[in-house]
């Protein structure tokens, strides 16, 4: 019996160990994490015969980072500020990488090895220009490198070893590098004289309608002219003269020069070919040698090639082989070497735009599930190997073989719908105008697709990702349908341009179907009805006042007609501080009537003063959130009925003078005004002033409460506050005589249009840090506790109850508020190491924070990007529908087996007594 | 989890000066460099193990940060920072290392007030009046005591009679030249 008890009670420890935070050798088990570093600008090889051979880049995300030249991997990265941008990067001394950032401004030299940052150096001029930055070579490593660096119309020369400015000259005055077009200058600048030549194009091609753009290259005594698609390789003489020396078609880019050996220097053209790439390396003094050509097979979903970088090495028969580094037009960057490649990155996820997710396909009847799992054997060793992990009784190996397993079980990674919900497509679209699916078990990319429309052409110099939709998401009807969204792009940045519609299948990433350059779009509004196909009907409002249904197909408009009256959305207008409300009028009338068509009108407006109010944020419930209950409970077996609306907009405004940065304005003449507007009639249910407060405002919205977060000028510390909004017309329904008698008015249909008696209650609490993001947990009954996950500055996600801003805090909680988890009340909000989510890890540049809910009611996924990408999946609550993946099976199996030999010893044991009995 | 719940001690010490660069004021008008301020400051880590010091590779990682992102720098080997051209007003310095907590530090830059100087004060308009008290209360004594008596009394007598005192016929030899 005792053994009984023990193994029980062994039994009841395994359940009940779970923690609120993560386990060391839970790590990477439910999470993963992506390093990127986003769209190649500059790359500078450093490959010398002894150490590790690395390439250094900078990018347009503002990285500097040191890759592995075998594998790709990052040694070191560093991200700048959104401001800092680099405008230059090189070796110094063979062991500092420099780079030039800020216009030109700052110059800082990093360790090569490590990245630690060595020195940084404030260049001064006068007036902003183009900056330059060239590090003299000098073949004896102990002599100070000079770096000579051009910013703010300044030249300045800095000493390699401190980043001390040697010497310094300004150019503000002889400054004509910018702004021709038509001609080409020849500046020569030699012991500080300048002297100008300049040369008309139209002397070396006919046609010069077009405008020619120097290409950048540093080719000495050589450069490139683009014009008509064509690219002219212009030769100086040595007496000032230009000779055009090639004509290119199809070229795609154009590297740098390349010193090979004493007085040769090479450089590469790219060529496009049919679903393949040309590579060519040239000699830069003879132009008829080709010191290298090859043709590599690419992918056509990477697009054309934008930068090439060229490194060479010595091969074993002495002769010089070139690799060559090459950024894709989807921000890709590949290492080709020898006609092969032999590293990719896909830093375009580093700038992703939107996400949404998307259900894999459903297992189907005849995929056998038996392959996956292994033996009973196999299973019952592993399940062994995971009691003895739990006893403390595993050796180190038996540790690393348990994390192996885990790590391995390719249950997770699989291609199909889980029950849990768990496995999904995170649906990823990157600035570069291409649509990624990760798989969010592992975050590998299962199909990418490089949107047509999304690519720069001649109609559209410009275009730019905007957003993903759900389009279709099949799942009562139409289930053979695949699920589908709706990509939008637009052909400039500005709001006039012409926007596309592209149409992406989720499972195999084909572009399904693409509307190229309708009209201008401003708003993109998901109505709440989908047709037959489980298409969702999607209002487009274009600049000139008119809507536009999509799908164009009549079953939409008869839904339309059929709702007609019950289409409300608002707008925006940040520059004139102007919030409206609008609802359909009438088909729009061109030539005939287009049904797809609507004119609409402005139910209502909010004004604000723009000389005292600005908007500076706007946030609304998600649209798919679902809410479990409409109570709350209050002290005292009170409870009080939440405000619960999808149609509630919070407003924050802020004084004109405290728009800006933090310090430029005093507390006097700032101010934080935040409102909650029902946005079917334009009522204001709330409004508070917050003195002496400053945006940035970062808000979330869910059920009834938004929590914001903003900067408090008189306590000079960031603030968060907390509204929590409740229906007081319903809190008569508190008595049970009335509900007994029916007396209620719980079933009373609930409408925008009918005043509500609301009430507002807030709380404000000092929190330590700057936020980059907030956003809320969501499950799938919203029946589990929230969790806020807020992105700090120090781009990490920190999970933060709920119930730290919950509104029944006070100072001494009673002990039955004790139990019922009510935290004693603090002035600021405690941060516990244990809860973010990101561990160790790191999302530099965060940007955003997604979670969607899983199937399993107890369990969000979380997904947050910027450079970096992180997943993971949590149980605010903890896994209390579930067991967790640490159950072990085999302690139960145990339990089961000495239960029954238990009673069957006691059985025997009891008979025998019997018998022993009878015989006395 | 590891990583976070080992406790560090971690003395986070700023000695953040202000420096006042010198821009002529064509300069102040451009933009980038229209101020010229620069925040100095360094990241002190304190271990309180004697062999549990901070690996180099986790310094080059720690961040600085001002206004909540408006700039970013990194750290010097020697745990120095700096930031330049920043305007004047109040500020707040984050810093991001990964396992370790900050307090943000509000830097705030005023005006820089003149050195406390004599002259200040003497040139100020109180101080103005105290001189002239003073000379009053040390100076007037010693003028009477010159004083002839029976000029005294005549010059009291011709008060009386004038009704109004002045300081010019107290003086000495104001009632000789009248």
């Amino acid at each position: 019996m005792a053994i009984r008890f023990f193994l029980v009670l062994l039994l009841f420890t395994s359940c009940t160990k779970y923690s609120f935070s993560l386990y060391e050798d839970q790590v990477g088990l439910m999470d993963w994490h992506q390093q990127y570093i986003g769209k190649v600008k500059h790359a500078v090889f450093h490959t010398q015969k002894t150490g590790r051979k690395r390439v250094l880049v900078s990018t347009e995300e503002n990285v500097v980072a040191s890759l592995d030249l075998r594998r790709g991997e990052i040694f070191w990265r560093h991200v700048l500020g959104i401001d800092d941008v680099i405008d230059g990067l090189d070796i110094a001394q063979g062991k500092y990488a420099i780079t030039l950032s800020s216009d030109g401004s700052l110059l800082r030299a990093w360790n090569l090895p490590d990245g630690q940052m060595v020195w940084e150096s404030l260049l001064q001029g006068s007036k902003p220009s183009k900056s330059i930055l060239n590090v003299l070579a000098t073949q004896k490593v102990e002599m100070d490198n000079v770096i000579l660096v051009f910013g703010y119309g300044c030249l300045h020369a800095v000493s390699s070893i401190d980043g001390e400015v040697l010497w310094r000259t300004d150019f503000v005055a002889k400054s004509r590098i910018a702004g021709l077009r038509s001609n080409i200058a020849i500046i020569n600048v030699h012991d500080g004289e300048i002297s100008y030549q300049q040369t008309v194009i139209a002397e070396f091609v006919e046609d010069t309608s077009e405008k020619a753009v120097i290409l950048p290259s540093r080719i000495s005594g050589m450069f490139a002219l683009e014009l008509n698609s064509l690219i002219i390789f212009i030769k100086l003489t040595d007496k000032g003269k230009l000779v055009v020396v090639d004509k290119v078609t199809n070229a795609a880019a154009i590297g740098d020069a390349l010193l090979i050996s004493e007085g040769q220097n090479a450089f590469a053209l790219v060529q496009h070919g049919v679903g393949k790439i040309h590579l060519t390396v040239k000699d830069g003094h003879d132009w008829s040698i080709d010191l290298l050509k090859e043709s590599t097979v690419m992918d056509p979903q990477r697009g054309k090639v934008n930068k090439n970088f060229i490194n060479n090495y010595v091969q074993t028969n002495r002769a010089h082989g070139f690799r060559a580094l090459i950024v894709m037009e989807d921000h890709s960057l590949l290492l080709v070497q020898q006609g092969e490649i032999v590293w990719r990155r896909e830093d375009g996820l580093a700038s992703v735009v939107d996400v949404v997710t998307s259900k894999l396909p459903v297992e189907k009847v005849g995929v056998s599930v038996a392959k996956v799992e292994q033996n009973l054997f196999e299973w019952l060793k592993g399940h062994l190997l995971k009691l003895k992990g739990t006893l403390m009784l595993a050796s180190p190996e038996d540790v690393v073989a348990i994390q192996a397993m885990r790590l391995r079980s390719s249950e997770k990674s699989k291609m199909t719908r889980d029950h849990n919900g768990f496995r999904k497509l995170l649906i990823v679209l990157t600035r570069a105008g291409k649509l990624f699916a990760l798989h969010t078990r592992d975050g590998r990319v299962i199909w990418s697709v490089l949107l047509r429309s999304l690519c720069k052409s001649e109609t559209c110099e410009q275009p730019v990702a905007l957003n993903v939709y759900q389009w279709q998401v099949p799942h009562h009807h139409a289930m053979d349908e695949n699920p589908s969204v709706l990509v939008i792009g637009r052909c400039r940045p500005s709001f006039d341009a012409p926007n596309f519609l592209s149409f992406v299948d989720t499972y195999t990433g084909r572009e399904v179907n693409s509307l190229g350059l309708v009209q201008s779009i401003t708003q993109i509004i998901p109505l709440l009805y989908t047709d037959s196909t489980e298409q969702r009907l999607h209002l487009l409002i274009d600049i000139n006042q008119q809507a536009y249904l999509y799908p164009k197909m009549p079953e939409a408009i008869a839904i339309m007609q059929h709702e007609f009256s019950n289409v409300y959305w608002y707008s925006v207008d940040v520059d004139n501080d102007i919030i409206k409300g609008h609802a359909l009028k009438s088909n729009c009338v061109h030539e005939v009537v287009d049904e797809y068509c609507f004119n609409f009108r402005d139910l209502w407006s909010v004004v604000f003063p723009p000389e005292s109010e600005n908007i500076i944020a706007t946030v609304t419930r998600k649209s798919n959130e679902v809410v479990h209950t409409q109570t709350k409970a209050m002290a005292e077996q009170d409870i009080m009925y939440k405000y619960i609306s999808r149609n509630l907009l919070f407003v924050a405004t802020v004084a004109p003078k405290a728009r800006g940065e933090i310090g430029t304005a005093s507390p006097e003449e700032s101010w934080l005004v935040v409102y909650l507007i029902e946005t079917v009639t334009g009522r204001i249910l709330h409004r508070m002033v917050h003195h002496g407060s400053q945006g940035p405002v970062h808000a979330v919205f869910s059920e009834n409460w938004v929590v914001y977060h903003y900067f408090n000028l008189r306590a000079h510390k960031y603030e968060i506050s907390v509204i929590e909004i409740y229906d007081q017309s319903r809190a008569d329904n508190k008595d049970v005589r009335k509900l007994i008698l029916g007396k209620h008015n719980l079933t009373s249909p609930i409408s925008s249009y009918s005043r509500p008696e609301v009430i507002t209650k807030s709380h404000s609490y000092f929190f330590t840090h700057s936020v980059k993001a907030i956003a809320v947990t969501s499950t799938a009954k919203g029946i589990t506790s929230k969790q806020l996950l807020i992105g700090t500055i120090g781009d990490q996600v920190l999970a933060l109850d709920k119930r730290y801003l919950d509104l029944r805090r006070s100072v001494n909680p009673t002990q039955a508020e004790k139990e019922e988890g009510v935290i004693p009340l603090t002035d600021s909000l405690l941060i516990i190491p244990q809860s973010y989510i990101t561990h160790s890890l790191k999302v530099e540049g965060l940007r955003g924070i997604v979670t969607v809910p899983a199937k399993l009611e107890s369990t969000s996924l979380v997904f947050a990007y910027g450079v970096d990408l992180f997943f993971t999946r949590m149980a605010p609550s903890r896994t209390y529908d579930s067991l967790t993946e640490d159950f072990s099976y085999a302690l139960l199996l145990i339990t089961i087996v000495a239960l029954i030999a238990a009673i069957f010893v006691t059985w025997v044991l009891s008979e025998r007594k019997e018998l022993q009995e009878k015989w006395r | 989890m590891a990583s976070n719940t080992r406790s560090k001690t971690m003395v986070l010490l700023l000695f953040v000066q202000l420096c006042f660069l010198l821009f002529s004021s064509s300069i102040a008008f451009s933009p980038g460099s229209a101020e010229g301020y620069t925040i100095n400051g360094r990241v002190k880590i304190e271990s309180m193990g004697a062999q549990e010091f901070i690996l180099p590779g986790k310094i080059s990682n720690i961040k600085i940060i001002l206004n909540g992102g408006q700039r970013v720098t990194f750290l010097r080997p020697d745990g120095y920072f700096s930031f330049h051209n920043v305007p004047a007003g109040t500020h707040l310095i984050e810093v991001d290392a990964i396992g370790y907590f900050f307090s943000p530090v509000r830097v705030d830059y005023y005006e820089i007030r003149e050195p406390f100087s004599i002259m200040s004060i003497v040139k100020s308009p109180m101080g103005l009046m105290m001189g002239f008290m003073l000379i009053v209360v040390f100076l007037m004594p010693k003028l009477m005591e010159n004083v002839d008596p029976e000029e005294m009394r005549r010059a009291q007598e011709e008060m009386r009679n004038q009704g109004v005192p002045t300081l010019a016929s107290l003086l000495p030899g104001a009632g000789r030249s009248s």
